[in-house]
């Protein structure tokens, strides 16, 4: 990323004196740490030392509320994790939640990309545009949006399932719906990573398209053999970008109930969770604990992912 | 392509070329038609928002209304008001104005021949399908305006967002500059150390930031979603900085020579080269606070003066479920100004997102 910076210095220096070189350097460090500097303040007041008070934090039982009344109590935060029934609820809702939304998500976006890079589809930029615009709307707002649409007795879309002779569903109060629901609700979220499906579609080489051509290979054939395996890297992004998204996930569940985690506990994703052991519960001791855990999971995947992505992603040119 | 070709060939190139191009043709429509099929479908619920924003209250609670905005059709007649149906009659169906409804006959007037005085049809008219025209109704607007208070939800989401946006960018651009004009110990470590709290998740410093922010008196203001906006975002930094080793560095060193500091070359030579990344970068930033939800909603739960729209917002869908044609015109007025914007802005948005790699 920065290969730049050694190549030039040496070959100055034997120019130069010594005394002028090493103020100029001296002057060089100074200002850039200057120009870094707010990052670095940032980081320690707004990351490091939150984040290692955090973990102080989860093993007491801090409530702000009676913040003299604080006690040290070891791991038993994360002990009382193992039979919270509220908190294995949500991360079973999470997990089954993420096994509709991911693979929903990415493959929309990328069937979405391929559509709008298409050499026989006119008017590409405004097709990109509309596809993109939903990201654009505040979340709420697109949630209320689909609260209505989804709307069993008025919603358009029972409305068009009732059309065709389906029978109209109950989507957001139904325990077994509301998952497909809301990975429908994200649809509406594909914008960046259509775009960056996008990019990576456009960085095939075309030689390789013509090549398939000449070898008589179908356009199903050549996106298996060659667009899947060329745009691999970026498959590999977008999974880790949607996956953490889907750990986050917190707007969308929040404003259909209300906090509530309605129906039956099936909006009751891991962040919902969190939040409300933190600010309506002000079990805040617990709750940094589970934020720890949440952060440990998040690395922990994508650590995963990295690892693993040597036998799945192809690097140009790297072997 | 074949110009050299013997005169006997050439009808039939001719034949195939045409052949092609038609096949073009069709595959052009086809995939045309089946995008443009797809866009309607993805952004129908656009259509139903705004259909149902523009529907009065009445007609949401009628089962077989249309799913445009509409009035009941009325006809006047002897200064009174009557709704009108359609009719089966021998003649064929009639649109009368139903006058006097009994349970097995009901009494009609017809509004094209009202001289013709009463008419008894005899059969259901609860069976009877009535007749609307297609009609705008603002008063949601207005109800939702007042209800959310709306102009104060406004000035607090763009109060909010335009001093966080000044932070980021005015730090993002510094530290970028730091980060990519500038040789000092341990850079490359801290610059993936940075790009590394991408991935960090904001719960993990969430609740010693708010202990600190409650002991500070800032929760239930908005210096908890402003302040910390001044100290660069790795995003923005990341963006800016992939922008600024494009400009060519020689720039600098004409700056350099006629005596300037790096502070006027940071602000004559890097930000007015810099201009198009740094409106993607503000454009980013300043819709991703308009967004925001859960600070805000963690920050601001008790004060709803100060709230930004999208909590108001959310509030407000909790307490008037009840009323969708208010709701939905309420997400219109809040999704307005960014989708605007996105439109006017529309190849700074799309460029930003591939050109940073990244998403917020």
């Amino acid at each position: 990323m920065t290969t730049d910076t050694a190549s030039a210095v040496p070959t100055k220096a034997v120019l130069r004196r010594p005394g002028r070189l090493a103020t100029r350097d001296s002057q060089e460090r100074l200002f850039g740490l200057i120009f870094v500097s707010p990052w670095i303040i940032g980081f320690v007041v707004f990351s490091a030392v939150p984040m290692i008070a955090s973990l102080v934090l989860s093993l007491t039982d801090f409530d702000p509320r009676q913040a003299d009344e604080i006690h040290f109590i070891g791991l038993a935060n994360y002990a009382r994790m193992l039979d919270d029934p509220a908190l294995i609820k949500a991360t079973a809702v999470t997990l089954r939640f993420a096994l509709i939304v991911v693979p929903l998500t990415l493959v929309f976006a990328l069937g979405v990309a391929v559509l709008v890079n298409s050499t026989v589809l006119a008017g590409r930029n405004v097709f990109r545009t509309l596809f993109y615009l939903p990201m654009q709307i505040p979340v709420v707002a697109s949630t209320i949006v689909w609260i209505g649409v989804l709307n069993v007795s008025n919603g358009w879309l029972d409305i068009g399932l009732q059309a065709v002779g389906l029978p109209a569903i109950d989507w957001l109060n139904s325990q077994f719906w509301v998952h497909p629901a809301l990975a429908l609700m994200g649809l509406w979220g594909i914008g960046n990573l259509m775009l960056i499906f996008l990019a990576g579609l456009q960085s095939v080489p075309t030689e390789l398209y013509d090549a398939a051509k000449v070898d008589g290979a179908g356009p199903i054939a050549t996106f298996r053999h060659i667009t899947v395996p060329m745009i691999s890297p970026v498959i590999f992004y977008n999974l880790i970008i949607v996956l953490i998204a889907t750990f986050q996930y917190f707007t969308q569940a929040y404003v259909i109930t209300n906090g509530r985690g309605d129906p039956g506990g099936e909006t009751l994703f891991f962040n919902l969770n969190l939040f409300r052991e933190a600010f309506q519960f002000y079990n805040m001791g617990y709750a940094s604990a589970l934020a720890w855990v949440l952060m440990v999971v998040v690395l922990g995947l994508t650590v995963v992912l990295f690892r693993t992505s040597g036998r799945w992603v192809y690097e140009g040119g790297s072997r | 392509m074949t110009a050299a070709a013997p005169t006997l060939g050439r009808p039939l190139v001719a034949g195939s070329a045409q052949r092609r191009r038609m096949r073009r043709f069709l595959a052009i429509s086809g995939m045309t038609l089946l995008a443009s099929v797809l866009v309607s479908i993805f952004l129908m619920p656009l259509l139903y928002m705004t259909a149902t924003a523009f529907k009065s209250e009445s007609q949401t609670s009628v089962p077989d209304a249309p799913l445009y905005p509409a009035a009941p059709e009325t006809f006047t007649y002897e200064g009174r008001e009557y709704d009108v149906y359609e009719v089966p009659t021998e003649d064929g169906i009639k649109s009368w104005a139903l006058i006097e409804p009994h349970r097995e006959e009901a009494v009609f007037i017809d509004p094209t021949n009202p001289e013709a005085g009463p008419i008894t049809w005899v059969g259901r008219w609860r069976t009877l399908e009535q007749v609307w025209h297609f009609e705008l109704n603002w008063t949601s607007f207005s109800r939702a305006w007042d209800i959310l208070n709306f102009p104060r939800m406004f000035f607090n989401t763009i109060a909010i967002s335009a001093l966080s946006t000044l932070g980021a960018v005015l730090s993002a651009i510094c530290v970028a500059y730091g980060f990519s004009r500038f040789r000092f110990p341990g850079r490359n470590g801290l610059f993936l150390l940075m790009l590394a709290t991408i991935i960090l998740p904001f719960q993990v410093t969430l609740i010693p930031t708010y202990a600190v922010y409650f002991n500070l008196g800032w929760v239930g203001t908005w210096l908890p979603l402003i302040i910390p906006h001044f100290f660069a975002n790795a995003y923005n930094v990341f963006l800016l900085r992939q922008y600024f080793l494009t400009i060519p560095r020689e720039l600098d060193e004409a700056a350099m020579i006629d005596g300037a500091g790096p502070f006027r070359i940071l602000r004559s030579v890097i930000v007015p080269q810099a201009i198009p990344a740094i409106v993607a970068v503000t454009l980013f930033h300043f819709f991703w606070a308009w967004n925001e939800y859960f600070l805000p909603l963690v920050y601001l739960q008790g004060a709803p003066d100060l709230q930004p729209l999208s909590v108001g917002l959310g509030r407000f869908n909790s307490l008037y479920s009840g009323e969708p044609t208010v709701i939905q015109a309420a997400a219109i007025m809040a999704m307005l100004l960014p989708v605007v914007m996105f439109f006017l802005a529309q190849r700074a948005f799309l460029r930003g997102v591939v050109f940073g790699g990244v998403e917020k």
